[in-house]
């Protein structure tokens, strides 16, 4: 049996470390608070800009425009949303595992990673990061999406890329995080069977025309896309981390029961051994 | 309520930046200023940095919006703007720093320098002025 002193000491680490993973939660539980605020007061301006975009795709599909068909180019960017931290469960794993399963060739992927984590595991295992943006990860707000966005772009105008992804994790509840791979551009769009009963979209008018219009809009619709995706993550983040931390405090409870039990034992058991040692002694003398 | 009231919503990525009922709304497009009534024809159009004058029943509202688009169905517009912002939310002075920042670097003609961008920054500044004045 281990002896009473190193069952102390075990105990103690194990209760300083609770302490750090309760702070922790604690942390997390806050962060996670802001940040779903954030991601909700993002989704009118989301839903509204999905609106937009698929009634005048839906009018405008037939359009050869450079946004909506392949150009030629099998590059694939893939902008991956991960954290700058880790203690937070599953959260970055899942994302990576996204990509290194997904049927995405890895000689024709191209990382644009936002955040530390994912970056070094899709480094070691291979893939080319072309773009890094880690700090946006901590507060990150439209300017940030506006940027990625426009690098992004730039490369597929040019033809450099042909597809871009975005790997992130959806943010349902708090409780809930789906890892998710969407595809931007070109965009995928489906012919949409509500059509009929959003009567009045049809008649809808476009100014600048339909073509400029949808060169204007598009880039936005991206951004907003990428904005709501970092939000989302940064909520899944933190929602993530707090289930983790909440599990860790609870196996430090359990250990530390443990250990207690254990303690007391060992010191009921070299007491038991002392008297005995002392009545053994004095029977010896007499 | 009057008649000739409609819904107008202003959305920016961080917030609902404004809902109300208005009888008009105006505001500046890529094709020029317009002006929105009640039962305006179905349209979307792309906002250009400017002023946006919402005429409520009780008075007139005004706001700096800078990029996005609107959409306008009969009896409600939705403007999907980039970055709004209300009178007396606009810093005066680093928007006047702002301004000679975008001349100055327009003036330079730098051969890597990003015109539209430039372009863009000394209208945006230009418009939280002029609301200011």
């Amino acid at each position: 049996m281990a002896s009473m002193r190193d069952i102390k000491r075990r105990k103690t680490s194990i209760s300083s470390t609770q302490q750090i993973t309760k702070a922790m939660k604690l942390v997390s539980t806050v962060k996670l608070q802001k940040a779903r605020n954030k991601a909700e007061e993002t989704t009118p301006y989301f839903n509204g800009m999905y609106r937009t975009v698929n009634s005048m795709l839906a009018k405008t599909g037939q359009i050869d425009h450079p946004y909506l068909r392949d150009n030629g180019s099998t590059k694939k960017a893939v902008i991956v949303i991960t954290s700058n931290r880790g203690l937070a469960g599953g959260y970055n794993s899942n994302v990576v595992k996204l990509i290194t399963e997904s049927d995405l060739p890895k000689e024709d992927v191209k990382i644009y990673s936002i955040g530390h984590k994912g970056e070094e595991v899709l480094l070691r295992k291979g893939y080319e990061v072309t773009q890094r943006y880690p700090e946006v990860v901590e507060a990150p707000d439209y300017e940030d999406a506006q940027e990625i966005c426009r690098q992004v772009l730039e490369a597929y105008e040019a033809g450099e890329i042909g597809e871009i992804y975005l790997a992130y994790t959806h943010f349902k509840n708090t409780v809930s995080h789906q890892p998710t791979l969407l595809k931007l551009l070109p965009v995928e769009w489906q012919e949409p069977e509500e059509a009929e009963q959003s009567g009045p979209d049809l008649l809808m008018n476009f100014e600048p025309g339909e073509e400029e219009a949808l060169a204007q809009i598009v880039p936005k619709y991206v951004t907003s896309l990428v904005y709501g995706a970092l939000v989302e993550a940064v909520a899944s983040e933190n929602g993530a981390r707090m289930q983790a931390m909440d599990s860790a405090t609870s196996n430090a409870e359990d250990m530390i029961a443990d250990l207690s039990l254990k303690y007391n034992r060992a010191r009921q058991g070299s007491i038991t051994q002392e008297l005995t040692e002392i009545i053994a002694g004095a029977e010896a003398i007499s | 309520m009057a008649d000739n009231m409609f819904q107008v919503k202003i959305i920016t990525p961080d917030r609902i930046f404004y809902q109300g009922e208005a009888s008009m709304i105006e505001f500046n497009t890529t094709e020029g200023e317009i002006g929105v009534l009640k039962d305006h024809i179905p349209l979307t159009t792309v906002i250009a940095p400017g002023i946006v004058t919402i005429t409520e029943a009780e008075g007139t509202k005004k706001a700096a919006v800078h990029a996005g688009f609107a959409e306008i169905l009969g009896d409600k517009v939705t403007l999907l703007a980039e970055i709004a912002e209300w009178p007396e939310e606009i810093d005066l002075e680093r928007a006047r720093k702002a301004e000679d920042r975008a001349k100055e670097r327009l003036s330079r003609k730098d051969a890597n320098l990003d015109v539209t961008r430039a372009e863009i920054a000394l209208k945006k500044s230009l418009v939280r002025q002029d609301i200011l004045a």
